[in-house]
This record gives structure tokens, sequence and C-alpha cells, in this order.
């Protein structure tokens, strides 16, 4: 029942305390996580948009230096110069030596005829009149054709500019390798999962990417979902990892330049530092319920013993208290049984000495009369020793100070028991402790308490037993422990043990005086008696008497 | 049976029947003996006859209580030896009449052998004071004899 209460009350601090101090502990540790997450997600987005508007601003470079030469080749030729194929051969030369990634070159009328033609196909004399690109190029001047398969299975571009001269319009027309931007754009392909390609707007591959899919292919990738500028679009793909696209639209909204990033290389750093976090909130959470219990344990058992030594001090309170009152009540009780006894004594006596008159000797009754007074004195002589007994302490209330070896007062206990002990077969020994001040005390008293302990533990035992008696030096005070191993004191005795005309024993053997006066003496000296018995192992008396140091002669 | 006793004792208590019947006990044995049922009535009988030992109760209820009554007495006489007599165990009034002279104190109920032997002590005590005064009466008495006479004034009273 009090375990319980403690072990709740425990509980209670234990888990008061864990909600208070962990809960904040988690919050923080979440909310940092997050906000971390967030901002490294955000930058990593962040460098893949710039990424990709890098590689897209290299390839529009690229796109933008192709058809920059071949305008100025258009426009610093006349059609006529230009379908001379010795001319439009060194004029390919040129472009090739300063720039390169031409494959051919041709020149193409204003009704789409293939007019001249340098390079490794056998174009010359097709007509593209038809061909969607060239109403294209001839409506807006400039025209960048899709990546497609070439002849030699190589993927290849167009690129077409228009040249108005005077009245009619003629158009340079060169297939670029693109190869050579693929070498751009596969320098962007970084990291163990690090993409970079670029998808039309139908979202076919234009250059081979790192993964998944081939050149000219269609890709899973929504090219509507990327806006204008540099859009950054997080998937997932198949194996439910988290992929981040970024996309520059380049060659006026014609090419998506891609640059694709497994989230999860990404955030490596982000992980390392969310389980060194976890494992710091976790440490932390750990000595945190550690020194929770610790402490709540502590606290608990502190407040236990304290408990329990208020609740003995109380007891021990209200046990003086009530043998203060009772001792008062006791002595004018004896009092009032004093004066009658004392009548009783000299009416007997009286009639004592008449019935040795002469006149009565002869009486036939003279015997029973002798024998009634006789009993008469025997029952005054009982009521006068319970009287005496009670007040017995209190007719040496002012104690005779001398110096006393506690160990010797004792010893001479024991002697003086011992006798009784052996005929009922009772072993006593003792264990005193050899180095006891001398005090100053009243031995005669002392020699009272312990033979009330003493006789009190051979009548407890009875027969066949032991006693043991230690003495013991504790701080300020002597310790006497009287043990028995009898029969020991039912609990609900327990209380009344030191109450005056309280016994166990059977009636006229046993006053019930023994412990009260016992319990006065050596609380007049400044001490306390204990007791502690559990029924059928035995019972504990502890005397705990002061040391007062004798004044010097 | 008056010219018998061996010495004078005076009880006093409230407890009549305690009263009488010791005064007869004890004047069976031989002591002659008067009792006083309160403190007023003793100091009467003290003034008008000489006791060896007085045997006073030291708790009466009402009138003057067995010490003011102890120092009265040991006014009128101081050699008369008290004996206190308490049913009580009120030790310090006890205390406080062995300070002002009291042979000794007993505790109530006492047996009449007890009280005997008691009573010779303090006879014995008185008899002894009185040995060692007359020894010196008469010592002076030898160096001045012409005090006897004032002895004798003396003795009346």
């Amino acid at each position: 029942m009090e375990t319980s209460r403690y072990t709740g009350l425990q509980r209670k601090i234990i888990l008061l305390t864990l909600l208070v101090s962990l809960a904040p502990l988690i919050v923080l540790g979440a909310t940092i996580y997050y906000q971390f997450a967030g901002m490294y997600r955000a930058k990593i987005t962040q460098q893949i948009t710039y990424r990709s508007r890098g590689l897209a601003q290299a390839v529009e470079l690229f796109l933008k230096e192709r058809t920059a030469i071949l305008c100025s080749m258009a426009d610093t030729h006349h059609f006529n110069e230009m379908i001379d194929e010795a001319n439009l051969s060194r004029i390919f030369e040129i472009m090739n030596s300063r720039a390169g990634a031409f494959v051919d070159l041709g020149v193409i009328d204003g009704n789409g005829r293939h007019l001249a033609y340098i390079g490794p196909y056998d174009l010359k004399g097709l007509n593209y009149y038809q061909q969607p690109w060239f109403g294209e190029v001839m409506a807006k001047g400039v025209y960048i054709s899709d990546v497609y398969m070439g002849y030699r299975r190589l993927p290849h571009f167009i690129i077409a500019v228009r040249r108005q001269e005077k009245s009619h319009s003629w158009i340079l027309r060169a297939t670029i390798d693109s190869g050579v931007f693929e070498g751009i754009v596969k320098a962007a392909q970084v990291g163990k999962t690090g993409d970079a390609f670029i998808v039309n707007k139908s979202g076919v591959y234009q250059t081979q990417p790192r993964f998944e899919g081939r050149i000219l292919t269609k890709s899973k990738l929504e090219t509507s979902s990327f806006g204008g500028g540099t859009t950054g679009v997080e998937k997932k793909n198949s194996e439910e990892k988290q992929i981040l696209f970024a996309g520059t639209w380049i060659n006026h909204g014609k090419w998506l330049v891609v640059i694709r990033q497994g989230v999860t290389e990404e955030m490596t750093g982000l992980f390392s530092t969310r389980n060194m976090e976890i494992a710091i909130v976790l440490s932390g959470i750990l000595a945190i319920i550690l020194m929770t219990v610790f402490t709540t344990r502590m606290t608990i058992s502190r407040l236990r013993a304290a408990d329990v030594k208020a609740g003995e001090m109380n007891a021990q309170l209200m046990q003086s208290d009530k043998l203060a009152a009772l001792g008062k009540m006791a002595a004018g009780i004896a009092h009032e049984i004093n004066n009658p006894l004392q009548v009783i004594v000299e009416k007997t006596g009286w009639m004592q000495d008449l019935l040795n008159e002469e006149e009565l000797q002869q009486s036939k009754n003279i015997d029973e009369f002798r024998t009634s007074i006789n009993k008469i004195e025997e029952h005054v002589e009982r009521a006068r020793k319970v009287v005496h007994g009670m007040l017995g302490f209190a007719r040496k209330m002012e104690p005779h100070m001398e110096d006393v070896d506690i160990n010797a007062v004792i010893n001479q206990t024991i002697d003086l028991l011992g006798n009784y002990a052996r005929i009922n077969n009772i072993t006593i020994t003792s264990e005193l402790s050899p180095d006891l001040p001398i005090i100053a005390a009243d031995g005669a008293q002392l020699q009272q308490v312990f033979m009330n302990l003493v006789s009190n533990a051979i009548d407890a035992i009875g027969k066949d037993g032991r006693i043991d008696i230690k003495s013991r030096r504790m701080g300020p005070q002597i310790h006497i422990e009287v043990s028995d191993n009898g029969p020991g004191i039912p609990e609900e005795k327990q209380k009344r043990i030191f109450d005056p005309f309280f016994t166990t024993k059977e009636t006229g053997k046993g006053t019930g005086l023994g412990l009260w006066v016992t319990h006065n003496i050596v609380e007049k000296m400044g001490g306390a008696v204990n007791m502690r018995s559990e029924e059928g192992k035995g019972t504990t008396f502890t005397v705990r008497i002061p040391i007062v140091i004798p004044e010097k002669k | 049976m008056d010219t018998m006793h061996y010495f004078r004792v005076l009880v006093v208590d409230d407890e009549k029947d305690f009263l009488e019947t010791i005064v007869k006990r004890l004047d069976k044995r031989g002591i002659g003996t008067e009792g006083a049922l309160n403190g007023e009535k003793a100091l009467e009988l003290m003034r008008e006859k000489r006791f060896d030992v007085v045997l006073l109760d030291i708790k009466m209820p009402g009138g003057m209580d067995g010490i003011e009554t102890l120092r009265e007495m040991k006014k009128i006489a101081p050699l008369t030896e008290v004996i206190l007599l308490t049913g009580h165990a009120s030790v310090e009034s006890s205390i406080e009449g062995m300070k002002l002279g009291a042979f000794d104190y007993l505790l109530k109920p006492v047996k009449l052998e007890d009280l005997v032997t008691k009573l010779a002590q303090a006879f014995e005590k008185k008899e002894g004071q009185d040995q060692k005064i007359r020894s010196a009466k008469i010592k002076e008495l030898m160096r001045f004899p012409g005090r006897v006479f004032q002895q004798e004034k003396e003795e009346e009273k």
C-alpha cells in the first residue's frame, strides 16, 4: 500500500519530467532537421538549375556560333558565287577550320532546289520545296532542325539560313555533327547519378542520355512541366527514388536542356547530418531518461527515508506523551490506593494483635481467622507491589549520578540473571564493545533497565533459547541491544508494549510495569527505547543512552 | 503500661481509621503513641508534651499540609525526629522534607515491623543527640555550677 504510493509518485514525476524535457528536444530536433532539409533541398535545386542554365548557355552559344558563321557566309557571298561548287567547297573548308562540326554544306534556291552541295552525301538535285522546314526558313530566316540519324547512323541536325538578294532569296544549309555538342552536354553528366541531355518539345532525346533511353527515342519527361526560364521539377522514378530535373528552353523554345540528378546522392550530406542529429538527440534523450530515473529514484528513496524517520519520531512523541499522561494518572491513583491499603494493613495487623490475646486462643475458629488474615496481608502485599512498581521510577526521580561503565552493568545483570536463565536452558551471550566511554548516569536505574529487558526476554522465551546482548558506540550515544529468539510479539500488541499494566504474562505473574518503568527511566536520561519484533523470530529491544561525560572531581 | 514506654511517638494523619489503629498497635508494642488528625492539632500536642519521634503524613487535605507542619514542628522541638509518610510519589515534597530536617520518608502502605524499626532508628538518633547535649551540659555545669538553677528554669518551660 505504502510502496505503491511511492512508486505511483515516482512514475508521475518521471513521466512529467520526461514529457517536459523530451518534448522540446524532439520538437527542436525535428524542426532543425526539416528546416535544414528544406534549405538543403532548395540549395540542390538551385544548384541544378544553375547547371542547367550554364549548359543551356553553352549549347545555345554553340548553336548561335554555327548560325552566325552560316549567316555571315551567306551574307558575304552572292548566290552565283555559292552555287559554284569549288567556291562552296572553299567556304566549307574555311568554316570547318574556324569552327568545326560542319558535316556538309548546300545551297538551295527559292524554289527548293538543291543547287550546290559539298559533303559526304549525294543530296544535289533534291527539291525541298515540300519540306516543312523549307517553309519555316523562308518565313523566319533561320531554322535549326531536331536531331536525326544520318546516313552513317550518326546523329545530326541541320542549320539553314536564308539570304535575301534583291528580289530572290536562297538558302544556305549545313549539317552539323551533333556529336560535338553532345560532348558539351556530356561534360555536365557529373557524379554517380548526374545526367544531362537535350530533348525536343515532344520529349524526344536529342542527345544520348546517360541513363534510361536512347537518342531519338521518346523520353518519359513531360516537357510541358517546364516553364520559361529555368525550372526545377521533382519526380519519382520506378524505384521510388526522388529525382530532380532542371530544364532550360533553348533554340527558341524548341529544345530543352535538362539536368537530371538523383536526390539521394546529393542528399548524402544531409543524411549524414540527419543521422548525426538523430544520434545526438537520441543520446540526449537517453541521458535525460537515465538522469530523470536516477534522480527521481534518489529523491523518492530520500523522501521515503525521511517519511519513515518522521513517522518513527511521531510515534515516539505520541508514545512519550501518552506515557507521561499515564504516569501522572498512575501517581494520582497510587495515592488513592496506598492510603486505603495502609488502613487495611493496620486493621488486619490489629486483628492479628488481638488474636494473640489469651481469651481468643480458645476459639475453635482461631486458625481460620489466622489464615484469612494472612491471606488479606498476602494480597495487600500483592497490591502494594503493583503500586510501588508503578511508582518505582518516580521514587527515584532524582537520579543518583555516578560514573557508570555500561558494560560492567550489563555483565552484572547477566550474572544476576544467569542462574535463572540456565534453569530454563537459555544461553546469554554478549558482544560488548570494549571502547565504550564511562558515562555519568544512575547505575542502579540502568541496572533496573537491563534487568527488566533481560528478564522479559527470559520470560518470553520460556524454555530453550538464546539471548544476545550487544553494546556499541554510535556517535553521541551508546546503543545496547537485547535480542531474544522467543516467539516475538504480535503486531497488535507491539503498540501497547510500553503501556503501564500491559502484560502478556499470566495474571499475577507480571505487573505490566517493567517496560513502562524502563521507558521512563531511559527517557529521563535523554535516551530512548525501541522495539523490533517479528512473530516466530524473536524480539530486539534497543536502548539508546546519550553519552554524558562525567565531571572531573 | 505507660511507665513501660520506651519512647513517645506522635502520629499525624488525616485518615482516621489508620490513625486510631496505629496508635493502638504501637501502644501495644510499648511505644507511647498519640494521634493527631491534622497539623494544627499536632502542633498543639507538641507544645503540651514532649515526643521523641513524629510520624507525619505529607499530604493532608485542608488546613496545613505536611511540609508546613514539619517546619512548625522543628521550631517547637528541633530535636524531635520526624519520619515522613506518603502515599504519593511526590518525591519532591519528600526531598524538601528531608532538607527541612526530616529523618527519613516511608511510602504507604508500610508494614508495622518496618515502621517500628524506622521509629527505633529515629529514636536512637534523637537519644544520641540528647546524650551529647546532656554531656555538654554536664561539662558546662561542672565548670559553672551556678547555672544549674538557670537550667532548671528552662526545663520547666
